[in-house]
């Protein structure tokens, strides 16, 4: 190969963004077509130092907007190679239209999402509002709670992305700021070993085989469109999980690092339980620890996997708890948090099944404390205690001004 | 660069490859299909298409059937300049890393979009594609309305047009605004290439494709297509009416070089009267009206002063 490889420490000290564009030059990708938006501008900036430096070698496409960046995409997946970007927030949002026609047309795509509030008031830092445009979009997405996750989810990202029993794009979500700026010490993968995870790209339908000319993104009216969008929607929920559990298993072999498509920490025997996503987790285990020395059974559900929704998954880890909150870092405004919905839809069927209470934090960068979280495990033991949720729905932590609840 | 192909004759060329098919499901008399069959015959090499939304899209690629004989994706609207763009750079990319199954090929990368989805919706995709200097065609059929969502005004539709969003009517004569001049707004990036062509003057079209693929950075092409719905004329007479576009020097043939040096490329013997060519379309039909024949007069004189400006631009040689 004419490219240098890179000699990485076993630690290296990077921030999840750093971690993302280190998996991305590891993969060897072919074309990369970005935008610029904060906070995930460093994947696309060390992508091109990586280029520029020669430790990458393909085409990168400077485009003049996130909805072109993700046509280009488009366009060179069609083409057959391996192709990923970035993006953040408004941008994203820009972006949405084509990610319905990436996974539409079946093609292998990834995105790294530095999630981040949506304007108006414009706000660059972190939460989940982006997160939710795509979640029905048709792709996989995964969920990083700190830089190693970053690093480790793109390679398990490429490798079920570009699977061909799967053919979906797949976006790879850390915190904007919380992850993409803060730097940890990441666990390398050697080039060799990383390359060798997820293997050479191997095309199918591509538009450069000229012996076999092929027509992409055609019209489907009431008579084929139907089955199209059922097969891709059953295709997502049926065959993707395993896929990503294989791909964990076989991450573990190479890195000893272990994944799971549902993270639970302490659940076993837990009476109390809080669900989230993102650099919550973390905060939210250290919590959970902490109340287990007060005499509270607490402990932790982390999504690892948004989108298929593992509902059987979630369903195991709280079939046993007796009260559990959802904490939302964004409010789709109208309605309690897309965690609230989809976790109270999961335990619906639960023979028994606990009481929930929906927790809206962190919008606009706001910290959630360990304080926040050792109240709200305290509130959780209470309604184990009264034996009914004694709080409204859905709860606003850590707002300014006067409490604000719904219904 | 490979050879280019020669032609020797019209049945010749009209036959000579077939990548488009005749299967499709565009209006009888419409020009799009003869305009992508006079692209698509002007070279033997491979080629990767995209398609925008639009009529040529919606009438050829319904699944479970296909008209194109080569690699063609749509993606939406705006973006098929940008899908053709992403092709090219992942054909450089493959070229570079020794990837690509057929290594000795030369394709070419062409987006075809009407005039909706270049002058208004994919005006910025493009741009950008040109500014980036990709090796891709962008080909517009410009029929001076969105005729696939049935005969809204578009950017490029002329002054005076009736049309469903600027109809005519008691106290208005339709739309108000000039033309788009898309191909100088292109030629302005300083692109190696851009023309406008017409289906009718096929010779001067073939030349002028192959003159595109044979330079390397982005082309535009500006490609008048007669649309008998929106037009409004018989379906019989799409030739009739480019011919009247031509030569009325309401679309002039010409081409701008490295974004500055023009030539005007046709030059009819026998310059026909705008008047003849706004009566043969019923979108003008209000314009014969006493009241708005001011507004003939006034086409007139702008299509003479732009042909004033395009033989004083080739002169000056600059």
């Amino acid at each position: 190969m004419a490219f240098d490889k890179m000699e990485l420490r076993e630690v290296e000290v990077w921030d999840g963004n750093f971690a993302a564009a280190q998996a991305m030059r590891q993969c060897q990708i072919d074309v990369v077509a970005a935008y610029p938006i904060t906070p995930s501008t460093p994947i696309v900036e060390g992508y091109a130092k990586f280029l520029a430096d020669n430790y990458v070698e393909g085409e990168y496409v400077m485009v003049e907007s996130e909805h072109a960046a993700m046509s280009g995409c488009i366009g060179a997946a069609a083409a057959g190679g391996r192709v990923a970007t970035a993006t953040s927030s408004q941008g994203f949002a820009l972006m949405v239209e084509t990610l319905y026609q990436a996974s539409g047309m079946r093609l292998p795509i990834v995105l790294n999402v530095v999630n981040r509030a949506l304007a108006a008031p414009l706000n660059v830092n972190g939460d989940h509002s982006d997160m939710y445009l795509g979640r029905d979009s048709g792709w996989i997405q995964f969920d990083a709670y700190c830089p190693q996750d970053a690093y480790d989810l793109n390679f398990i990202a490429f490798k079920v992305s570009e699977d061909h029993d799967v053919r979906l794009p797949a976006m790879v979500h850390q915190d904007g700021f919380m992850t993409s700026h803060t730097a940890q010490g990441v666990r390398t993968l050697k080039d060799d070993d990383a390359y060798g995870f997820v293997g050479d790209f191997k095309p199918m339908n591509d538009m450069l085989d000229f012996e076999h000319p092929v027509t992409h993104g055609v019209q489907t009216e009431e008579d084929w469109h139907f089955e199209h969008k059922a097969r891709q929607h059953n295709d997502l929920m049926t065959k993707v999980l395993p896929k990503i559990q294989t791909a964990f298993d076989e991450f573990e072999k190479l890195s000893g690092r272990k994944y799971n498509i549902v993270e639970k920490y302490d659940m076993d025997d837990a009476d109390v339980a809080v669900v989230c996503m993102g650099t919550s987790v973390e905060t939210a285990r250290e919590v959970a620890t902490e109340m287990r020395e007060k005499g509270i059974k607490a402990g932790v559900v982390g999504l690892r996997v948004i989108r298929p929704f593992p509902f059987m998954q979630i369903q195991e880890a709280l079939k046993g708890c007796k009260a559990v909150a959802t904490l939302d870092r964004s409010s789709p405004n109208g309605a309690p948090g897309m965690l609230f919905n989809e976790i109270s839809g999961c335990l619906y069927n639960l023979e028994t099944r606990p009481m929930l209470s929906g927790k809206v934090y962190g919008l606009g960068g706001r910290d959630l404390t360990k304080k926040h979280l050792t109240d709200l495990y305290t509130e959780l033991q209470a309604n184990v205690d009264a034996g009914k949720v004694t709080t409204p729905l859905q709860e606003f932590i850590g707002v300014r001004g006067p409490k604000l609840s719904f219904l | 660069m490979s050879e280019m192909k020669k032609i020797k004759n019209l049945k010749e060329f009209s036959t000579s490859a077939d990548r488009f098919e005749g299967a499709n499901l565009l209006c009888p008399g419409c020009a799009h299909s003869i305009i992508v069959r006079e692209v698509l015959n002007a070279t033997n090499d491979d080629l990767v298409l995209s398609a925008s939304t639009g009529c040529l899209e919606v009438c050829t690629a319904v699944y479970p059937y296909t008209s194109w004989d080569a690699s063609w994706i749509h993606i939406g609207f705006e973006n098929g300049s940008t899908a053709v763009a992403g092709a090219e750079a992942m054909y450089k990319a493959l070229k570079t890393k020794g990837r690509l199954k057929q290594p000795d090929r030369n394709p070419k990368f062409v987006s075809f979009a009407g005039d909706g989805a270049s002058y208004d919706i994919g005006f910025q995709w493009i741009s950008g594609c040109m500014e980036r200097g990709h090796n891709i065609m962008h080909v517009v059929l410009d029929n001076e309305v969105y005729a696939n969502t049935g005969g809204q005004r578009s950017s490029s539709t002329p002054i005076g047009g009736s049309n469903t969003t600027t109809p005519a009517g008691r106290v208005s004569y339709g739309e108000k605004q000039n033309k788009k001049d898309m191909v100088a707004i292109m030629a302005a990036h300083g692109i190696p290439y851009s023309a406008q062509v017409a289906p009718n003057k096929w010779k001067d079209m073939v030349k002028k494709i192959q003159h595109g693929f044979a330079v390397d950075g982005p082309v535009f092409i500006n490609a008048v297509s007669p649309c008998t719905t929106e037009w409004k004329f018989d379906p019989k007479d799409t030739m009739m009416l480019t011919d009247l576009s031509t030569d009325s020097l309401v679309f002039p043939l010409y081409e701008i070089i490295d974004g500055h040096e023009l030539n005007i490329t046709y030059r009819p013997k026998n310059v026909v009267p705008v008047e003849e060519y706004l009566a043969a379309q019923g979108r003008f039909k209000h314009l014969f009206k006493d009241e708005y024949k001011y507004l003939i007069k006034e086409w007139q004189e702008r299509v003479d002063a732009n042909w004033a400006y395009l033989n004083r631009r080739e002169e000056a040689r600059v």
